[in-house]
């Protein structure tokens, strides 16, 4: 959002139009990850947006693969990894930080997952079909959502927000020949400039993958569907009100890497928001919203051979929330406020069946209906100099965390005798960010301090089982708060016809938040090798480089490319789990007369920084390579779109530092998308 | 059957003959002394009743807290001098013994006397237990002799040992508390008697009981923050603490040892020991 105002100042537009440029300035400037066009100075360079609009035809041609899972069109971005546990529901990390230590948030929206396990990021609870770009902010730069050390994702919904189209409709299908993946969806939208109307659905269905050589990866199907509504009335000029119902249900998904598959994971999302172009004269751009989402997530081992113990284990997840924030500009400074707060209630049990079945069920409360409170301001200043610009940015959270059932209090207090029904913190985050231009040149520097709370795992879990480290972690109510001083750089040379960007960054994370060994607690789940309480490290550092390019070798032809480097260690020296190996990505890209086409190759290095005490093994170097054909056809003014493709041509057995347990990934796939829209 | 002497109480008494004052009126509650409990045996007598209670529907095999009251019917009021004292006894074919037991005392509600028995073993048709009441009413020595029912605990558990020690000592151990248990650190309570002679059975003072509870359907699950019991003189019973971290059906492993810290009975749950040989079992 705010790297989009900023590059379009909308004083005295229509948000309507505001929107279409946005997509297409979106599209010029992030296609390829790159960096804001010469001309703009404003935006910040570590703000990423991944295009995913599923509904404008813009992108379809320089999608490579639309339909494809959100996850896939994550996982391409330049600054998230996907943590994958199967086929479905991947963790994002951004700066090689997980859930924990970002700020994910829908449409500006907090939604917590509510499995214990991590086998739904929030992320998973929506669709390629209503998302129009995820906005992606590197540490402090994603503070606008959340508090965070790694960074934030918002994953901005699709609307059609007062634009004059009328009816218009699209229909769409997509099939995946490794794991038999079904896709269909539609979407009828209307919208004129008092009212607007956008409804699609969404249907996705997949049976088991095979990993390279046809080795079929049991428990990763899936099947999920996904509905969402939204609409908006304009009330006068410059003042309107929009509503948001998203719908989103998965069942029977498996996988592979853990122990249980999930029977239900429902999500239900809804909003109303207030919007107005300016407010007290001084203000534009004012934008309150309310939400209240709810999620159940349902665990199920009733499929699995040889279970030790048969247990259910469902959540549930609630959240409502509030944000109202505003820009300003005065002279050269150019603000943005936001006031925002949530209250979450996070409930998770576990009961287990007895072998011998005269023995009562035994039953414990994963996550002891935690309540989280927190209201943050979140302000930030961005001044153009001549030839450079200054950002600055800063949130003050004030965050709570009570544990409101008593056998869940009673539960903790077996291992902590002493601690407090609630906890209270105020969280602090500054942030200063300079871009200079020195003739083709773009430098970009930045400081920045930022604080979270621990998760409602790290501080209240009880006997969570990872099957990553194959421990039961617990957590502890009197973490320390976990801070961050992050420092990055980043230097590109940009032609119109070549650019180079290399960037880098640090965090050195005070009070790093991790699972260690606790000798003298004896395991709960049968087999499990120990168990681990969330413990503060003194610190923690994590060093990201990469190097990036792209060269347009001729109007049709562009050529990209991508090489990174990741580390992490804590305290002691030792290596952090889930840092990423050196890895690449390269692609040649064709653009012409209503085709594209495209190949790329994707790899990493070996793994040669990893630990075992986390539960890793070295993953072995690999590389992919992928292609895609699409056409445009025009049929009586309306549109028909065909994209087909090939991934892991070469149907290579690998599998990467995220994937949990080294459940390999998917061998050679072949799909096709069709999507026809009647305009 | 024979005539019995007594009479089998109704199983449920569950007596709330006061009203409950208005929660903003400041007079404290009238209570009910016997609130919660069952009257288990009813004693007449010409000019008083003898009302036995408990908190269980009858008398089983362990630890059992009885409360008695004495109503005097002239006055319809319970006496509060009745100095009550009482003797256990099982009769068996051939030879006769007494069983753990507690004085009886007033001092928390002073119409109510009670105190506890460790019955052993359980009566039946040829064995029984008969409990000795003697008492003063209006000044007169009464003796009631009480032929009383003691069956296994439904529930099938074992919350009583009776094992001879490494000392050569035959020693009680009854499971007191908690009575409900909890997902939480639970007060532990036990009381250990040591049997001097067939009708004697004195309190043992100052030994200890480890406690390590386990989970022998989770792969023998422990928990953290036990705290092994310890004699409480003002209780005459064992305190601990233990931790149950989920419900179901737990093995309280204990090892009893004595002053000097000797082993008279139990092991350590080890991986090749999954079990004492001394333990109590829990189901909740």
């Amino acid at each position: 959002m705010k790297s989009s105002i900023n590059v379009f100042p909308s004083k005295g537009i229509l948000m309507g139009c505001l929107l279409c440029a946005l997509v297409c300035g979106i599209f010029t400037s992030q296609l390829y990850a790159q960096e804001a066009p010469k001309d703009s100075l404003k935006l910040i360079q570590l703000n990423e947006v991944i295009v995913i609009s599923a509904g404008k035809q813009l992108d379809h041609q320089k999608q490579r693969k639309p339909l494809s899972t959100l996850d896939e069109f994550l996982e391409s971005s330049r600054s998230i990894n996907m943590v994958k546990r199967g086929a479905y529901a991947w963790e994002p990390t951004i700066n090689d930080m997980a859930s924990e230590r970002l700020a994910i948030t829908i449409d500006g929206m907090q939604i917590f997952g509510a499995c214990t396990d991590k086998m739904d990021p929030i992320t998973s609870y929506v669709d390629v079909s209503n998302l129009a770009e995820a906005q992606i902010g590197s540490g402090q730069q994603g503070a606008a959502f959340g508090n965070t050390i790694g960074g934030g994702i918002n994953l901005k919904l699709d609307k059609s927000n007062f634009k004059p189209t009328g009816w218009n409709a699209s229909l769409e299908s997509a099939f995946e020949s490794n794991y038999t993946m079904r896709v269909f969806g539609g979407e009828l939208n209307y919208s004129d400039e008092k009212f607007y109307l956008n409804t699609d659905v969404i249907y996705r269905k997949a049976d088991n993958y095979k990993a390279g050589g046809d080795e079929e990866v049991l428990f990763s199907q899936f099947e999920k569907y996904n509905f969402s509504v939204n609409s908006g009335y304009k009330l006068a000029e410059g003042k309107s009100i929009a509503a948001t119902l998203i719908y989103d249900e998965a069942n029977d998904v498996g996988y592979p890497a853990l122990t249980m598959d999930v029977s239900l994971a429902r999500a239900v999302i809804g909003s109303v928001s207030f919007n107005q172009d300016t407010l007290f004269g001084n203000f534009s751009n004012w934008e309150s919203k309310m939400y209240y989402n709810t999620i159940k997530h349902v665990m199920d081992d009733t499929k699995r051979p040889d279970v030790p113990i048969h247990m259910d284990m469902p959540g549930w997840s609630e959240t409502a929330g509030f944000y109202t924030q505003a820009n300003l500009n005065k002279e050269k400074h150019h603000f943005f406020f936001k006031l925002d707060g949530f209250y979450n209630k996070s409930y998770a049990e576990m009961t287990m069946y007895p072998t011998n079945s005269n023995e009562p069920l035994m039953f414990m409360l994963t996550w002891p209906d935690v309540r989280t409170k927190n209201v943050g301001f979140y302000a930030e200043d961005h001044i153009p100099l001549s030839n450079a610009s200054v950002k600055l940015s800063t949130r003050l959270a004030f965050h709570s965390n009570t544990v409101a059932d008593d056998f869940g209090l009673n539960s903790l207090k077996i291992f902590y005798p002493e601690m407090d029904r609630t906890n209270t913190r105020f969280l602090k985050s500054f942030s200063a960010q300079y871009h200079k231009m020195l003739n083709d040149f773009h430098l970009n520097g930045g400081i920045s301090y930022g604080e979270r709370a621990p998760s409602v795992s790290e501080g209240y879990g009880f006997y969570l089982f990872n099957s990553f480290d194959n421990h039961d972690y617990i957590g502890d109510p009197s973490l320390t708060t976990e801070s961050s001083a992050e420092a990055n750089i980043s230097v590109t040379y940009k032609k119109p016809i070549f650019e180079i960007t290399a960037a880098a960054n640090y965090f050195h994370v005070f009070n790093y938040i991790i699972g260690v060994v606790d000798n003298s607690l004896s395991t709960m789940t049968i087999g499990a090798e120990g168990v681990k309480i969330y413990t503060n490290l003194d610190y923690a550092q994590l060093f990201n480089a990469s190097l990036s390019g792209r060269y347009s070798i001729s109007n049709a032809f562009k050529l990209t490319g991508q090489v990174s480097y990741h580390r992490g260690v804590d305290d002691a020296g030792e290596n952090l789990p889930l840092i990423s190996p050196l890895s690449y990505r390269s692609a040649i890209d064709f653009y012409k007369n209503q085709f594209s086409a495209s190949l790329s190759v994707d790899g990493a290095g070996e793994q040669t920084n990893y630990n075992p005490t986390y539960g890793e093994t070295k993953s072995a170097a690999y590389a992919t390579l992928s292609a895609s054909f699409g056409k445009r056809f025009f049929i009586n003014d309306n549109d028909l779109f065909v994209k087909t493709g090939i991934e892991n041509i070469l149907d290579t057995n690998y599998s990467t530092y995220t994937d949990w347990n080294n459940i390999p990934r998917m061998g050679r796939n072949f799909y096709v998308t069709i999507s026809y829209s009647v305009n | 059957m024979k005539t019995l002497k007594y009479i089998f109480a109704i199983l449920i008494l569950s007596v709330s003959f006061v009203s409950c004052s208005d929660d903003n009126d400041e007079t404290p509650m009238e209570t009910n002394p016997v609130e919660g409990l069952t009257m288990i045996y009813e004693i007449p007598a010409a000019d008083h009743i003898v009302q036995i209670y408990s908190e269980k529907q009858n008398l089983e095999v362990g630890y059992n807290e009885v409360s008695i009251r004495i109503k005097d019917l002239a006055s319809d009021k319970y006496v509060t001098n009745a100095a009550p004292t009482w003797m256990p006894m099982m009769y068996m074919e051939t030879t006769q013994h007494s069983a753990p037991h507690s004085m009886l005392s007033n001092n928390e509600e002073s119409t109510v006397y009670k105190g506890h028995i460790v019955f052993q073993m359980p009566s039946n048709n040829t064995e029984y237990w008969e409990v000795m009441f003697n008492y003063s009413m209006n000044g007169q020595a009464m003796e009631e002799a009480l032929r009383v029912s003691v069956s296994q605990p439904v529930d099938g558990l074992k919350k009583t040992q009776v094992f001879m020690g490494s000392d050569d000592t035959r020693y009680i151990l009854a499971y007191v508390n908690p009575k409900t248990p909890e997902v939480a650190i639970n007060d532990l309570q036990a009381v250990l008697y040591r049997m001097e002679t067939m009708m004697s059975f004195p309190v043992v003072e100052n030994y200890k009981i480890t406690v390590d509870p386990r989970m022998p359907g989770m792969g023998n699950h422990s928990s953290p923050n036990n705290v092994d019991m310890t004699y409480s003189s003002a209780s005459k019973m064992y305190d601990g603490k233990l931790s149950l971290t989920m419900t179901g059906y737990w093995k309280i492993n204990l090892k009893l040892m004595n002053a000097a810290g000797e082993t008279l009975k139990g092991e350590d749950v080890t991986e090749a020991n999954p079990q004492s040989s001394l333990y109590f079992e829990l189901e909740f």
